[in-house]
């Protein structure tokens, strides 16, 4: 009933990767963001893989830390994607390209 | 054996709804596909036996944030996203690089694979267990995440909320004294 570590750790890295990709090709900003919250799961996903290897408990209690700096996160990062559309009526990121609102 | 597939079945679903996530042009659909991401997730908690953070991933990753997302989304009105300005250089050096770097991971990861074992259940993260460390071990870092919840509350309402009401525009305050005594007015007259 084991399967080796590599295994988690491969699909928290494909994961995380296709985060990137998407970070990287998306281009409504909308969608940016979820492929941040896709990165911050692929490394949940290792953080629980390597506490039941090391049988230690606190990188579970890691994940809950990660939880919570992500929905703080996109509380705020949603609360200034209304704000920047209030102004520029869009959500393509190759349009905003001033920090100024 | 039953570890194998159940993590196959998981991972598949997973990394189906990642790429979906990318492939999909409406967010509305990528938003959807990350929900998939977030609930087969869970299940691969479950099969390392954190029990308890499966069941806080569904409901606040899967429930909370998601729906926070979907609400901006639908409140938007977000349409399709337009696809801009492909960049040669970027493909040339990005798949290559990408495949490159993926290959070399797999590689090393899969190399060291016969030395560390997972078991099934192999860590059960039952309540009790997790709150003596997270009340205990780390009660520092709980209180400021708490802060740091705060003050992402206030941002998140100082950011969504109207300009105007942020900083009153003192342009009309006799017309504003006359609405509110109106308010208050009504609200007497009801009672």
């Amino acid at each position: 009933m084991t399967i080796p570590l590599s295994y988690y750790l491969l699909l928290s890295g494909i994961l995380f990767v296709c985060g990137v990709l998407g970070f990287l090709i998306k281009r409504n900003i909308i969608t940016i963001f979820m492929s941040i919250e896709l990165m911050l799961n692929g490394v949940n996903l290792s953080f629980v893989a390597f506490a039941a290897h090391w049988h230690a408990l606190s990188g579970q209690v890691f994940v809950f830390f990660v939880m919570v700096v992500a929905a703080a996160e996109a509380a705020v990062g949603l609360a200034i994607i209304i704000a920047v559309y209030r102004t520029r009526e869009t959500l393509n990121v190759d349009q905003v390209n001033l920090l100024k609102l | 054996m039953v570890h194998l597939i159940l993590f196959l079945f998981f991972g598949g679903i997973c990394v189906a709804g990642a790429v979906n996530l990318l492939m999909q042009r409406h967010p509305i659909n990528s938003a959807l596909s990350l929900v998939v991401v977030m609930a087969s997730l869970a299940g691969e908690y479950l099969l390392l036996g954190a029990e308890f953070v499966a069941a806080i991933q569904v409901i606040v990753y899967a429930g909370a944030i998601m729906v926070l997302f979907i609400f901006t989304i639908m409140l938007l009105n977000a349409g399709e996203e337009e696809r801009t300005g492909k960049s040669r250089v970027a493909m040339m050096l990005g798949i290559p690089g990408v495949a490159i770097g993926g290959v070399l991971v797999a590689w090393v990861l899969l190399r060291h694979s016969s030395t560390s074992d997972v078991s099934m259940f192999a860590l059960p993260g039952v309540p009790h267990d997790i709150a003596q460390l997270l009340f205990h071990d780390f009660l520092l870092p709980f209180e400021v995440t708490s802060v740091l919840v705060l003050i992402a509350i206030m941002g998140a309402v100082v950011l969504a909320s109207k300009p105007e009401s942020i900083a009153p525009t003192h342009a009309e305050p006799a017309q504003k004294k006359e609405e509110v005594l109106e308010l208050v007015g009504a609200g007497k007259e009801r009672r």
